[in-house]
């Protein structure tokens, strides 16, 4: 067999004396995308950043076309061909897209003036070879999420990169994005570039992945190809159990004659909310489906009072209230979980514990001071409730993996109880046992009487989840179906594109 | 339901029960770096400056009477800073309120009019600038900027420059000038404020916020935090502050005078910043701020024993809170 291009060999990580990756061994061919899969927390960005030189490992060596090499920061990464496509810290928002690619490696001439004509030849060029429509001279901070991707992409393989790592790529990306990004990445391929893919969502692992990686807890648990694999081998995997009962359906009872908990009559707020009208019944789950861009999430930062209403009526428990901020949305008993949970939800620098506490300090004091045992015991309750793995309550958020931290933020408006929960996108980044869980929660909470309203665009989620389903099209209600007259996923599907 | 033969969470468990070995391991020595400074700096004198009495009681307490204006004003620069913002107007703030304070004793409206005068001073411009801050959505750096200035020509007019006397004894004693036993007044004033600071940054839900606002203002504001109401309140305290050592330099010296407080808003924000208290916020400590203030002193105090002269001392100053703040500074890799 040919030699691979990149293999890692009994790589070990501890950190504070706790293993968190275990003699594992991975290895990539040339032109080949590999995905990496594990739970929150098995350790697949560790092992990047192994890979990049952010991390060193304590024990373990790493091969490139064979020859032995070390890795001891980006730079060295960088020399070994390795690059690793960030999402949106190493692109600078104010400047245009070739002076991005070129950053540090400008064109300029004898005395040191910057040539921008070449630097914009040259991108041109880059980007055509690429195959991919972005105009040089365009500022960054104005394009699209998928945009800066592919800028970044450009950037790595103007700079040779052979071995590209994307770290869930496509979870703020639109589904059109998406299919864009995986045409450029099957021309990559093409161009023998090789990637490692991380990422949560089954389905786009067996579009375009070649061979699988599992890590649980740390281990390596399989390598194979994708197509000798089944969908439930890799869940097992992933999950070490069978995970039967995963996105079952089941219809729950309520009634939906009395006075609606929350009642939104014809909302406009900017210019992608325009006329908004719902219900949402005490114990019932709503489903809001509708394209990205569809004015969903605006919709409900404006019920909660972080966008300002233009027009438009919200009536809590048939009272109507005047939602002006986030505090008077909480005093109404209303709680929000955003969709980006990591700028909008979590204080990376404090520990979990602060973080899950946070919205309910008033309700934790003992006189004017806070009740920390309280507060410990919600805290250390909802860590084991929602599965976070951490080593203790105590520990920074900002060093859990990515799916822990975002669980922290749910923790968090649990904890605080609220009557009407909404959830922008409650599932991103979280594995597939957590989605599960995610999902028996806000079901048990509806059958504990709370109301829910769910946003998600994994439409197998929603039609798990939902009693009910609105789509949402053009900052518009256009139409309101019930869960039980929806047999299968095309039917949703059809009522969000049919616009 | 599924998930309760989920087996994610063996690891989950072994991880909680670290042991006491690894828990030390984990002990970060880099938080402790002000206290180790400190004591360092303590030991140093001690030994090259023994001959020369540096570790007298008396010299020492007067260490903590030259400290007792910058601890103070640093108690409430900490929660200023932990919010994320900046307050440079707390030395004109000193030197106007020892100036009110002085008018209002002399215009014979009593210790309370004294003390009337000198807080509410703080306690108005405090709030200007919480204000602008806030509600016109201006910078704190350049709102506070702009009032050291405003503020310190105000002292400079309103006695045309002129020092005002402070005859009022029991105003002197309680607020600078006075012993209480052995014990100074003005470590007396450092001690109550500095807990109470503590307490309220650490144990009560303002606190809380105040760090949360300063950590994620975003994050903060979708959980509910108000965070201009707590903006506001961190800058009313540190004009109050600012106004209570105005009135401690001024019974300290029996008289108000637009020079006091010169430069100590850099002095203040020096002691926070030694002490561990992020400049980017979020992260926040009173006692290290304290600390920080007291080791500031000691050098001071140090290299004036040693005979170096202001040019000398402001080199080595320098030099030791850069080295301090390097030394503490997380090298770890995110
Ligand atoms: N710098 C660090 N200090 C301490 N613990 C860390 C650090 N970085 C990672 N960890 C821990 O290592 C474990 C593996 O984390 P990692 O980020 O690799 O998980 P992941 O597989 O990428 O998960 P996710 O799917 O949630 O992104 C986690 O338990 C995390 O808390
Ligand atoms: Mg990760």
């Amino acid at each position: 067999m040919e030699q691979p291009l990149l293999s890692m060999e009994g790589i070990s990580k501890s950190f504070n004396g706790i293993k968190v990756l275990d003699s594992v061994s991975f290895s990539l061919r040339k032109g080949e995308v590999h995905a990496l899969m594990g739970g929150n927390g098995a350790g697949k960005s560790t092992l990047m950043k192994i890979l990049t030189g952010v991390y060193q490992a304590d024990e373990g060596e790493i091969f490139i076309e064979g020859k032995k090499v070390s890795i001891n920061d980006t730079e060295d990464a960088k020399r070994n061909y390795i690059s690793m496509i960030f999402q949106e810290f190493s692109l600078v928002p104010t400047l245009t897209v070739a002076q991005n690619i070129f950053l540090t490696r400008e064109p300029k001439n004898a005395i040191g003036i910057l040539n921008d004509k070449e630097c914009i030849a040259k991108t041109k060029e880059l980007l055509k070879e690429l195959e991919v429509d972005i105009n040089p001279t365009d500022i960054i901070g104005n394009l699209g999420v998928g945009y800066w991707q592919m800028t970044e992409i450009a950037k790595a393989l103007s700079q040779n990169a052979k071995i590209l790592i994307m770290d869930e790529p496509t979870s703020s990306l639109t589904k059109k994005e998406t299919e864009i990004l995986f045409n450029f990445i099957n021309k990559l391929k093409k161009k023998g570039i090789s990637i490692i893919y991380i990422s949560h969502r089954m389905d786009e692992i067996f579009q375009i992945c070649d061979r699988i990686t599992i890590l649980r807890d740390g281990k390596k648990i399989a390598t194979e190809s994708c197509d000798e694999i089944t969908m439930e081998t890799v869940i097992q995997h992933i999950v070490g159990a069978d995970l039967d009962k995963a996105f079952e359906w089941k219809e729950r009872f309520y009634s939906i004659e009395g006075t609606p908990i929350l009642e939104v009559k014809n909302l406009s707020s900017g210019t992608k909310v325009r006329d908004i009208s719902f219900r949402l019944y005490p114990g019932e789950i709503l489903g809001v489906a509708g394209l990205m861009g569809s004015g969903r999430s605006e919709m409900v930062r404006a019920i909660f009072g972080i966008d300002p209403i233009d027009g438009g009526e919200i009536f809590v428990k048939g009272k109507k209230h005047t939602i002006k901020s986030p505090t008077d949305a909480i005093a109404a008993g209303l709680a929000l979980i955003p969709e980006d949970r990591r700028m909008q939800g979590l204080i990376l620098q404090h520990s979990v514990k602060e973080n899950i506490i946070l919205p309910i300090l008033s309700k934790i004091k003992k006189g004017v001071f806070l009740d920390e045992r309280k507060a410990n015991k919600i805290a250390e309750q909802f860590v084991e409730r929602l599965n976070i793995k951490t080593d203790d309550i105590f520990k920074t958020a900002g060093l859990l993996s990515g799916g822990n931290q975002q669980k922290i933020v749910l923790a968090k408006w649990l904890a605080n109880n609220p009557d009407i929960l909404i959830l922008d996108e409650p599932t991103i980044g979280v594995d597939i046992a957590a989605k599960t869980e995610i999902i028996d929660i806000i079901r048990e909470l509806a059958d504990s009487g709370k109301s829910i309203l769910v946003i998600s665009s994994e439409l197998p989620e929603l039609l798990a989840v939902s009693d009910r389903i609105i789509v949402v099209h053009e900052g518009r209600v256009v139409k309101e179906l019930k869960r039980k007259e929806i047999d299968s996923e095309e039917v949703l599907q059809h009522a969000i594109q049919g616009y | 339901m599924p998930s309760k033969d989920i087996k994610m969470n063996d690891s989950f468990n072994l991880q909680n029960n670290l042991s006491p070995a690894k828990r030390l391991k984990a002990f970060d020595w880099r938080n402790y770096i002000v206290y180790i400074a400190f004591v360092g700096v303590i030991i140093y004198f001690s030994i090259t400056l023994h001959d020369e009495g540096f570790l007298t009681t008396s010299n020492l307490l007067n260490i903590a009477r030259q400290t007792a204006m910058i601890s103070i004003m640093g108690v409430a620069m900490t929660f200023v800073i932990s919010t994320g913002e900046i307050d440079l107007s707390v030395g004109s703030i000193t030197a106007l309120a020892s100036l009110t304070a002085a008018l209002a004793l002399q215009a014979g409206l009593g210790l309370f009019g004294g003390i009337a005068a000198g807080l509410g001073t703080g306690l108005a411009i405090g709030i200007i600038n919480g204000l602008l801050i806030t509600k016109v959505a201006i910078p704190s750096f350049l709102v506070t900027l702009g009032m050291m200035g405003i503020v310190k020509g105000l002292a400079m007019w309103i006695t045309d420059t002129a020092p005002v006397p402070i005859v009022h004894s029991t105003f002197n004693f309680l607020f600078g000038s006075g012993d209480i036993g052995s014990i100074p007044i003005l470590l007396i004033w450092t001690l109550i404020i500095t807990i109470i600071g503590h307490i309220i940054l650490k144990k009560t839900a303002f606190g809380r916020q105040t760090l949360a606002t300063g950590g994620n203002e975003m994050a903060a504001k979708f959980s509910g935090v108000k965070t201009s109401k707590i903006k506001f309140l961190v800058f009313v305290g540190s004009g109050l502050m600012a106004g209570f050592a105005g009135m401690l330099y001024a019974g300290r010296m029996h008289a108000g005078r637009y020079t006091f407080g010169e430069g100590d808003e850099l002095s203040v924000i020096a002691a926070v910043i030694l002490g561990g208290t992020s400049l980017f916020g979020g992260v926040g400590t009173v006692i290290g701020t304290v600390i920080g203030s007291l080791m500031i002193g000691t050098i001071n105090n140090g290299l004036i024993i040693m005979g170096l002269d202001v040019s000398q001392q402001m080199i080595v100053k320098g030099l030791i809170i850069i080295l301090a703040v390097a030394f503490g500074r997380k090298t770890l890799k995110k």
